[in-house]
């Protein structure tokens, strides 16, 4: 006796919606006996890292800063992986984004520039991303080369060139020898919403984002065309899709937005450059894309979701004093249940007797 | 010892993580599957191979333990890609995501601490012959474990009937099927040893390279590696090539670091990354027209009809 999988007749639309949760309760399962197996109660612990950032005020202003960046990216993210397009370099597009932003925040330090450098500063993240993001896009498209390895080769280098500004050039000359640059000035930082919090403009910004991404993808042809290329490569190819523009501007749009996400986090929450501030947003970006199967408002839940955990994870570290890596265990247990779960929206599991398998050379 | 031998004993130490996680990756993909979780079953190997020779004292051990970790990864990733059809590309992302926090966690209680690191080879005579004696008998055993490695997997990818079906199953999985052969089976297993070696290459690190563990100290040597086998156009020779071109460059950085050039260090830091942005561009390029050399099943989904 074993088990086989089978493709269904027709997509599970009670898995498609069910699947993201049943993936969510999956790990929460597993994550209690990692707990256990590290000797804390899994009760506690679980409610320490879902239930207690749920709780406070400051908290949940907390939760809206970090999924900020995650819901940006994401979207952006989800363009490419629609059309098949595989950019997993989105945390070197956010810190070049963060570093091209800076580079005017940093010049006109001190300065009387007026109320135009922040939104100037938000462009040039933009672009920068968008740039760094035409690499692998145009080595693609024009060489052949991979855009997954060229993408996240390139994630080194932007970390690199990052470490060498802040230790360098632009590093505040009153800072103490720190590797950081000296705070923005108040025209170079982001507008804070409620007083005494720290929600910014960025949260709204996100909102934007996944509003303008819903549209595209539901009701242009563009969005159609990406949808597409990504399902149906052979159709997208009578129907006289260009792919290869197509990876192009997908990458464009998510190194942009990944850029932007970028210079808004180092300008609003952490106010200055300096090496590590991104906790691997890009990197979790990937799992809020497969969390929110690709689609605008399921990202905005998965971000809020996956900045949970990154709140959760904190508070843990201090209160119940386990290790800050356990939430990169978390993030990459939940992805792996999301991508199984995915797989039976398409798929059955059937048992069969072994000697029927046997004929299938699956045994 | 002279310059130009510590040179190379320390491109040979530099290049053999690499050739170790790409020489198992080859065996994968030749097979058709993709498997990017690399840099995640190599950081595993890292840490609970340390871990093996830390609280055992044996370097032997530590390797085993490397090598389990790396299958014990690939294993996950199998069950997921193998097993239930899921996209290759976000399984193997999952994999490097879950193996450096994975890592982190088990490292966690290692920081600071040292091991002996592996002895290497002494022959009298043979070792003391000048210039190359150290470089041909003076190695640690890692080393010449990879060379062996690459020799078999070349042996049994072109010399062997199992290894002519491996290749099958990777080129077409629709007629190997169709033929008879269990395609499943046969990636499984390709994925499982491709996994031990990575986890093998990863123990490397500190059990020979350096006699510590730091979280995060692969640094992006499984995505080189996987850069490594397109570079080698899957061929077991070439991956030595350019698995010691790669050293080569590492150090080659080093030194330069070392010797205070007034170029700052993180842009010879880059060295090696951007190598490998200029070398797969290069290399796509001059396939582009030749046609490609990647296994034409590599990376599908494959789900046995009834």
């Amino acid at each position: 006796m074993q088990l086989v999988l089978e493709r269904r007749a027709e997509r599970s639309t009670a898995i498609a919606v069910a699947s993201p949760l049943i993936a969510i309760a999956l790990t929460l399962v597993t994550m209690a006996i990692l707990f256990a197996a590290l000797g804390k109660n899994p009760v506690t612990a679980l409610s320490v890292y879902f239930v207690d950032p749920l709780t406070d005020s400051y908290s949940l202003v907390e939760l809206a800063v970090k999924a900020t960046p995650l819901i940006i990216i994401a979207v952006g993210l989800s363009l490419c992986y629609l059309a098949n397009v595989w950019n997993i370099g989105a945390e070197g597009q956010f810190l070049i984004g963060a570093v091209c932003g800076s580079w005017l925040a940093v010049k006109t330090q001190g300065t009387d520039a007026g109320f135009w450098v922040l939104p100037a500063m938000l462009i040039l993240g933009a672009v920068g991303g968008a740039l760094y993001a035409l690499i692998p896009a145009i080595a693609k498209v024009r060489f052949g080369a991979s855009e997954i390895l060229t993408s996240l080769m390139l994630v080194y280098v932007a970390d690199l060139l990052l470490d060498y500004l802040v230790r360098g050039p632009w590093r505040d000359p009153n800072g103490f020898n720190f590797p950081t640059t000296a705070e923005f000035d108040p025209v170079a930082t982001v507008p804070i919403l409620i007083e005494e919090t720290r929600l910014h403009l960025g949260s709204l910004i996100a909102l934007v984002v996944v509003a303008v991404a819903s549209v595209v993808l539901g009701r242009t042809i563009k969005g159609f065309e990406i949808k597409v290329v990504g399902a149906a490569p052979r159709a997208a190819r009578f129907a006289g899709f260009d792919a290869d523009k197509l990876v192009i501007l997908t990458f464009v749009i998510s190194g942009a937005l990944a850029g932007l996400a970028g210079i808004i986090e180092v300008a609003g929450p952490v106010g200055h450059l300096q090496p590590n501030f991104s906790p691997g947003y890009g990197f979790t970006a990937i799992i809020v894309a497969f969390l929110g199967r690709l689609n605008p408002i399921g990202i905005l839940i998965a971000g809020l979701f996956l900045a949970l955990t990154f709140i959760g994870g904190e508070q843990a570290q201090i209160s119940i004093k386990v290790p800050l890596d356990l939430t990169k265990v978390f993030q990459g247990i939940l992805l792996f249940y999301v991508l199984a779960c995915d797989s039976l929206i398409l798929y059955r599991i059937r048992v069969v007797s072994s000697r029927s398998g046997a004929a299938d050379g699956i045994v | 010892m002279g310059l130009f031998e510590a040179i190379i004993l320390s491109v040979l130490a530099a290049s053999t993580p690499l050739l170790l996680a790409a020489a198992g990756e080859l065996v994968t993909e030749r097979a058709g599957v993709l498997n990017l979780g690399l840099e995640g079953m190599m950081i595993m190997g890292a840490a609970c191979g340390f871990a093996g020779a830390y609280f055992t004292g044996s370097v032997i051990v530590g390797a085993l333990a490397g090598i389990l970790a790396g299958m014990f990864m690939s294993a996950l990733f199998a069950a997921l890609t193998l097993g239930l059809a899921v996209n290759q590309v976000a399984a193997g992302l999952a994999l490097t995501i879950f193996g450096i926090g994975l890592s982190g966690l088990i490292g966690a209680g290692f920081v600071g601490e040292r091991i002996e690191t592996a002895p290497h080879l002494y022959l009298p005579m043979l070792t003391d012959i000048p210039w190359i004696g150290k470089i041909a008998f003076g190695q640690d055993g890692f080393v010449y474990v990879s060379i062996a490695l690459v020799i078999g997997i070349w042996w049994f990818l072109y010399r062997t009937r199992a290894g002519l079906i491996l290749r099958a199953v990777g080129d077409n999985h629709v007629s190997a099927h169709a033929l008879g052969y269990p395609v499943l089976r046969i990636r499984t297993l390709a994925v499982l040893f491709g996994g031990a070696c990575a986890g093998l290459g990863g123990a490397y690190l500190p059990l020979a390279y350096t006699p510590f563990f730091t979280p995060g100290m692969t640094a992006g040597r499984g995505w080189i590696a996987l850069a490594l086998v397109v570079f080698a156009s899957w061929r077991p020779g070439r991956v030595v090539t350019g698995a010691y071109l790669f050293g080569g460059v590492t150090i080659l950085q080093l030194h330069a670091q070392a010797m205070s050039l007034p170029i700052p260090s993180q842009f010879m830091s880059s060295l090696p990354y951007l190598a490998t942005v200029v070398v797969l561009i290069v290399i796509s390029r001059r396939r582009g027209l030749a046609g490609s050399a990647a296994p034409a099943s590599l990376g599908l989904v494959f789900v046995p009809d009834r």
